[in-house]
């Protein structure tokens, strides 16, 4: 077993941690590009951060003619009354969900590859809920008075209708993106205390050190902290399951052929998870190669990622398949020409088998160990998971209005410039708050790494494959 | 230097590895001081037992607030939609529960984990500028790869010499006094 040293030896493994790792060590790694000094900050940071302020910049006027001109610039009408921003404010949010169930179920399970890949993951979550949380906002018409959807005393008199799942959703996704938040904040804490202590000019160490609360790690608050992180875990993960499958029933509670049907909420869960795991690896792969992280996010890693946005990617296509079923089984006549027209329509039929095409047959190289073991693949294949996975929102949110009950009020739909414009700015603001985030705040849960490094090091924890390597030798019998 | 021991918080013995820190806090609560904490750069397994610290009430906190939660988010929309503004949407019941499920479970989850992280934070006395402890010199490594072990000038049983025996005998990096 080859030992690692210093940091700037790197040997790519299939274990969670490389060997050799200590607490100093993932220290020095993780912390000192946070810690540098602007000068000092890489070329690669600057020029993804210019390009996504550039993006930025380019949601902010898409905004601001938004709000002075109102939401005639969408493309949306009817019959088409929902589109870009909802099928973009789904695919965003969709987003998010894999970074939940990394930090909070692989928690529970205690599957010890999590600790790599919480941390930003639950950033990539945040940012994406941001993103995802002001599309609804924007298509409200009059974003200004958006709280009118709170229920809170007020001069009308009036209520939501709590009975409707747009009001379940408001209330799911701001739970959602508070409790997001709340976790991902706990779980920094010990983090910003060893960046207070790491740091070296005043102001850092003002700053870090304010963030920290006065964190000491003493026995009793590590106690009650782990206790507390734990309870955050199990209070996400259903939260998780629960904020697509509201989100799913905006479509499901409703008549429209397509939309109305019971398989809806878990197989929009199954489609979140795997569009998210896909970020995951999209993110992943550049970053650890730019800050070398690959002694800590390894190919273990890269290639548990990869089975799970298989084995969802399965399940989203099985999900495809029981609509269709439905479609035929229900004999519902519109039902069985919303289907129809969703695989042969001469206006959308293109982007059925492009989904297929996106969502089945390209990530069926990911059977293969080589290929989940190959970045480049990995990363490519993530790029048409997320592209089906828009199309996917776009299939079931477009083509299921175009068409649905009376051909007199049949229509169709094209996206403007604006629908494009905000789309491709909304990845300027969640690429500039992943930058900042990469550059001040470390993007591994180093104290959580340093336990499993201890572990690793003196209980020789990773007994599963030191079981497997055995096997392999012939020395344990199957 | 010695100071002043009404100046002072504690001795505090410092260890690199985890093992030893939890081996030392076995020998401290056997000699019989109770005033002490341990300061680790993650969390270690039995050190709170070995200190002999009650485990935390947080979780029945939570629990608490959690059904409190329930029981407020289904009221608000009983209450909302039977009573104080009652909608005739295609003339279903008024008081649907199925309908009330999603909210009541999202403000339960809002209410149990906004209790477990800020119970937290506040039972662990945080935020605090200020502690005793960050004077121990070389404390910046309690983040890092130090294991630290205090035993507070406030023990009744605390003697200096006795303290200063027993951690000898624990195998420390070093041994240090801190100032209140």
């Amino acid at each position: 077993m080859a030992v690692v040293t210093g940091s700037g030896t790197m040997v790519e493994t299939n274990r969670v941690i490389a060997p050799g790792q200590t607490s100093g060590l993932i220290d020095d790694v993780v912390n000192t590009p946070v810690l540098v000094g602007p000068q000092r900050t890489p070329t690669w940071w600057w020029i993804g951060f210019s390009i996504s302020l550039a993006l930025l910049g380019l949601y902010l006027i898409s905004v601001v003619h938004l709000i002075t001109t109102g939401v005639g610039i969408f493309g949306n009408n009817q019959p088409v009354s929902w589109a870009m921003p909802i099928i973009n404010f789904v695919w965003w949010i969709g987003i998010g969900h894999a970074g939940t169930l990394i930090s909070a179920a692989l928690l529970l399970f205690r599957q010890p590859w999590r600790t790599s890949i919480n941390r930003f993951a639950e950033a990539m979550t945040i940012f994406a809920v941001v993103v995802a949380g002001l599309y609804p906002i924007l298509h409200l018409g009059r974003p200004w008075v958006f709280y009118w959807l709170l229920p809170y005393p007020n001069t009308f008199g009036m209520w939501p209708n709590f009975r409707s799942p747009l009001a379940w959703d408001l209330f799911a996704i701001s739970t959602y993106a508070s409790v997001s938040v709340l976790f991902w904040f706990i779980g920094l804490i010990p983090d910003l205390a060893t960046l207070r202590d790491a740091a070296k000019s005043r102001f850092q160490k003002l700053i870090y050190g304010t963030l920290a609360l006065g964190w000491n790690g003493s026995a009793k608050a590590w106690q009650r902290y782990q206790r507390a992180y734990l309870l955050l875990a199990a209070l996400s993960f259903p939260l998780v399951l629960s904020v697509h499958s509201t989100i799913a029933m905006d479509f499901a509670v409703s008549q429209v052929p397509g939309w109305n049907n019971t398989v809806m909420p878990p197989y929009f869960v199954a489609g979140a998870v795997f569009a998210g795991f896909a970020m995951v690896l999209l993110l992943a792969i550049p970053l650890r190669r730019a800050y070398g992280l690959q002694n800590l996010i390894t190919m273990r890693h890269l290639d548990n990622a990869a089975k799970l946005m298989l084995a969802t990617g399965m399940i989203v296509v099985y999900g495809y398949g029981v609509e269709l079923f439905y479609a035929w089984y229900s004999g519902v006549e519109f039902e069985i020409f919303m289907a129809y027209n969703r695989v042969l329509g001469a206006d959308h039929g293109w982007a059925f088998w492009l989904l297929i095409l996106c969502n089945l047959v390209a990530i069926q190289p990911l059977w293969f160990r080589k290929v989940r073991q190959t970045p480049w693949a990995l990363f490519l294949i993530s790029i048409f998971v997320s592209i089906g996975m828009w199309l996917e929102r776009f299939v079931i949110v477009v083509v299921s209005l175009t068409k649905d009950f009376l051909p007199s009020s049949w229509g169709n739909y094209v996206p403007t410039f604006w629908d494009w414009a905000l789309y491709a700015g909304s990845f300027g603001l969640f690429f500039t708050l992943f930058f900042l985030f990469i550059r001040l705040l470390p993007s591994i849960a180093t104290t959580e790494m340093k336990e499993l490094a201890h572990h690793d090091a003196h209980h020789g924890s990773d007994s599963y494959e030191k079981i497997r390597e055995a096997y392999y030798r012939g020395e344990v019998p199957a | 230097m010695s100071a002043n021991p009404s100046e002072r918080y504690g001795l505090v013995a410092e260890y690199d590895t985890p093992e030893a820190v939890l081996e030392a806090a076995h020998a401290a609560r056997k000699a019989g001081f109770s005033k002490m904490d341990a300061y680790t750069p993650h969390p270690v397994e039995g050190l709170d037992d070995a200190l002999g610290m009650k485990p935390t009430q947080l979780g029945f906190v939570v629990l608490g607030m959690g059904l409190l939660g329930a029981v407020a988010g289904y009221f608000m929309q009983w209450y909302s939609a039977t009573t104080f503004y009652p909608l005739n949407i295609g003339g279903r019941p008024l008081h649907d529960w199925p309908t009330y499920v999603v909210i009541t479970f999202e403000i339960t989850v809002l209410l149990s984990a906004f209790t477990a992280g800020l119970f937290m934070i506040g039972r662990n006395g945080l935020p605090r500028p200020y502690h005793s402890i960050f004077n121990t010199p070389g404390f910046e490594r309690a983040t890092r790869d130090g294991y630290f072990l205090c035993i507070e000038q406030s023990d009744p049983n605390f003697d200096e010499g006795r303290v200063r025996e027993l951690f000898a005998g624990t195998h420390p990096v070093a041994v240090q006094e801190v100032q209140a």
